[in-house]
């Protein structure tokens, strides 16, 4: 292993940058100022950009990690990050296969998809119910 | 299955849950090139859709449309869609066969008579009935039968929506779209060869929310096949700076550039490869280093060369090219015309392509 280990491999990028990041990185500006300004909210579709795998490490790089990771298990994992940059959200949903079948950057206070939704409270309540039901009681 | 559920209910039903819902619009959303505003609508009328009857007729076709939906992997919200409709007749997937087959499809076209859609995938034959028929009856005459009482068709693959490779020259069995027959129907196509599974099922999602969607000049929803492979390609840049690759092995290739040079067709094709991807969205052609070779397109196989007939520059394109840098929409404009001048020149002279061109196409 020593041997094989001891062989220099540099691995060259294999697409360049397209120069896109930086007018995405002006727009986020712009929304956080205005989040800032008035409350209005913000959404990049990043999937629908023409960014290169380096766009990709340059933006997350520049965007980095922030102080809440959350991981949301819905027909796939989801990844919603803040960035270290708050107000600025990186959410990415995979399927259930891990494809990532979408990349967005939101400048929000949250991210809704995070926020219990009514017609799950509605099943939560059903649930809930159903296990109170099946609870042996008091007099038992 | 009778139709009469909603497709919420439906997901509800099979433990999807609100966020799950909502992350499929998102994605499905982003998929319609639609601004991320506009989720809640989509979910809004996803939601509240019914579940329609389909009735799915496969002719002339290699069984690659059907393939390219049902093998997306399993549990994925596609085939939860897919689940959605009730799909009342499809002879690949059906258990039952022969007589039994078609009663299952009149019974459909019966209850539903006037509200089902009808996918077809497969061109025509009329050249001679007796090229392809199933339980006994001529594609023309089961098309003919169950598109009177359909509410909308939808030709799925590039042989039902243009004839496709069994319509390619010479066209020994005569074999037509489906456009040809029928005229006095709504039709959607959605080719590609395959299409893109998610886009299969998003214009079927698109039909349950906003009704018949918004078409191209083809035929097309707008909103899948809108823009050109070449104008959400990730590559597209190293095209607006002149930066192309000359061959499959150089170092314009090795560094992702444009391969446009080497007969590329997105510029020409519009289709949703460069954002939905292939293979549970790893990568497009393009992005594993091989030009598009425009399958979405009518008479893509009769238009020469994949790799330098319909798209080898004869006009000084990398030079004009490294000067549209700020006007790159402009030049797009004009090597557009330029294809299209390629393309029907093309087609008047068609010649057969042999393991020559291809090894010339690839040393330029």
């Amino acid at each position: 292993m020593d041997e094989v280990g001891a062989i220099a491999i540099e691995i060259e990028p294999t697409v360049a940058t397209t120069g896109n990041v930086l007018p995405l990185l002006h727009e986020l500006h712009h929304a956080l100022l205005r989040f800032r300004d008035d409350g209005s909210e913000h959404c990049i579709d990043v999937n629908s950009l023409p960014l290169s795998e380096q766009d990709h490490r340059q933006l997350e790089s520049v965007l980095g990690r922030g102080e809440v990771h959350a991981r949301l298990q819905a027909l796939g994992d989801s990844e919603i990050t803040e960035t270290r940059i708050p107000g600025i959200w990186r959410v990415i949903h995979a399927n259930a296969d891990g494809a990532v079948v979408g990349r967005f950057l939101e400048v929000t206070a949250c991210p809704s998809i995070l926020k219990t939704q009514q017609p799950d409270i509605a099943d939560g309540i059903a649930h809930l119910q159903r296990l109170i039901d099946e609870l042996p009681g008091e007099d038992q | 299955m009778k139709p009469g559920l909603t497709v919420g209910e439906t997901l509800r039903a099979h433990g999807v849950t609100r966020r799950g819902f909502l992350k499929y619009c998102a994605a499905i959303t982003s998929l319609m090139a639609l601004p991320p505003s506009s989720l809640k609508a989509v979910a809004a009328a996803l939601e509240a859709a019914r579940r329609p009857s389909v009735i799915w007729l496969s002719f002339q076709e290699c069984t690659g449309c059907t393939e390219s939906l049902t093998r997306s992997a399993d549990a994925t919200i596609e085939e939860l869609i897919f689940n959605a409709i009730s799909l009342d007749y499809h002879h690949t997937l059906q258990a039952a066969s022969g007589a039994a087959a078609e009663a299952a499809r009149e019974q459909a076209m019966h209850e539903n008579y006037g509200n089902y859609l009808l996918i077809v995938d497969g061109s025509i034959p009329i050249a001679d009935a007796g090229y392809s028929t199933i339980a006994g009856i001529s594609n023309r005459d089961m098309l003919l039968e169950t598109a009177a009482g359909a509410a909308a068709i939808v030709s799925v693959g590039t042989c039902a929506a243009f004839g496709g490779i069994p319509a390619a020259r010479p066209n020994p069995t005569g074999a037509v779209p489906v456009s040809e027959l029928i005229t006095d129907k709504p039709i959607i196509n959605v080719p590609g060869c395959p299409p893109i599974p998610v886009v299969i099922t998003g214009v079927l999602v698109q039909y349950l929310t906003f009704g018949l969607p918004d078409l191209d000049a083809q035929g097309r929803p707008l909103a899948f096949y809108g823009q050109s492979i070449h104008d959400r390609c990730y590559r597209r840049p190293f095209y607006d700076k002149g930066l192309f690759a000359d061959s499959f092995d150089d170092e314009g290739a090795k560094k992702g550039w444009c391969l446009y040079k080497l007969g590329c067709r997105g510029p020409t094709t519009y289709n949703a490869c460069a954002t939905a991807k292939w293979n549970n969205g790893t990568s497009f052609p393009i992005e594993s280093g091989h030009p598009c070779l425009g399958c979405s397109e009518p008479d893509f196989w009769d238009t020469g060369s994949f790799y330098h007939a319909l798209s080898t520059p004869t006009e000084a394109i990398g030079e004009a090219a490294v000067y549209a840098a700020g006007g790159g929409l402009l030049i797009g404009a004009a090597v557009g015309a330029v294809h299209q001048r390629h393309k029907r020149k093309a087609i008047e002279s068609h010649r057969k392509v042999s393991l020559d061109d291809i090894d010339e196409g690839a040393a330029k």
